[in-house]
């Protein structure tokens, strides 16, 4: 079994904000990231897949299409755009770092067929990542 | 759903590799430059990995508040501009990062209580770096 991983760069806005809180659970909770204005990340999105590698290419999977289900599944999705706003996932959701490490795992998942998604992490700034691995 | 957070935090501190069960030349042979009397200092980063459901109403594995306010606490203020060989941990064990390591990853599974532990990982150069996730880690 061989990992590879595939970095990618996109940058949104966000807030987080719960309905069911009170303005003042809200902000507790939440802090500065509850600035109904929003606010913004450069995220930088790592995939990892795993399988086994084919002898006749020498590839776990073929990068060029891995590229692809990457950029038009997550990057045309998510690139400059205000997640809560524009992104499905994010009407109901709080575009954590957490639920978009899951969103971009069930946006994968079902169409990468040449190789198994082992791992989704992304980091929202250097010094903070959320690694999913598709557990229940 | 299950996700793993990690969170990077850095302190500078001073170390001295040097074992009392070794010989003054078993040191120097051990250590190399790390043996050097006067002891020498890094900037370390400590990852803390911690893992969780996610919490539905907040989207987040652990409010990152809690745990930044714990590692401060605990940890930084603990080690950040600091003789590691002078700490009551180092009396008996060699201050090595394989070392540090382990007594962070016990400081921050005893006391932390808000997300389960995963794995402590220490940058103590940009080349080198040290994990545990205890005697029972991956």
């Amino acid at each position: 079994m061989v990992y590879l991983t595939r970095k990618a760069e996109f940058s949104a806005s966000h807030h987080y904000h719960n309905p069911a809180f009170t303005p003042e659970e809200n902000a507790r909770i939440f802090g500065k990231c509850n600035n109904p204005n929003g606010h913004g990340h450069n995220y930088t999105l790592e995939v990892t897949v795993k399988g086994a590698v084919d002898p006749k290419s020498g590839f776990v999977v073929d990068l060029k299409q891995l590229k692809d289900v990457m950029s038009r599944e997550v990057l045309d999705a998510l690139d400059h755009r205000f997640l809560n706003k524009e992104v499905p996932e994010f009407f109901t959701r709080i575009p954590t770092t957490e639920n978009l490490a899951i969103a971009i795992w069930q946006r994968l998942a079902p169409k990468l067929n040449a190789a198994q998604l082992h791992r989704v992490r992304v980091y929202e700034t250097p010094d903070l990542f959320v690694d999913f691995y598709g557990e229940a | 759903m299950k996700a793993h957070l990690s969170r990077r935090y850095m302190f500078s501190a001073s170390h001295r590799l040097h074992s009392d069960k070794m010989s003054e030349e078993e040191n120097r042979v051990t250590y190399g430059k790390c043996n050097n009397p006067y002891g020498h200092g890094h900037n370390y980063t400590v990852e803390v990995t911690v893992s969780g459901p996610v919490d539905q109403r907040t989207g987040m594995v652990c409010n990152l508040v809690d745990l930044d306010g714990f590692v401060h606490n605990q940890i930084l203020e603990r080690y950040d501009h600091q003789n590691l060989n002078v700490l009551p941990e180092f009396a008996q064990q060699v201050p090595t990062t394989e070392n540090l390591c382990v007594a962070i990853y016990e400081i921050v599974k005893r006391g932390f209580r808000k997300a389960h532990l995963e794995k402590i990982r220490i940058e103590e150069t940009m080349m080198n770096s040290f994990e545990y996730s205890g005697e029972n880690g991956r």
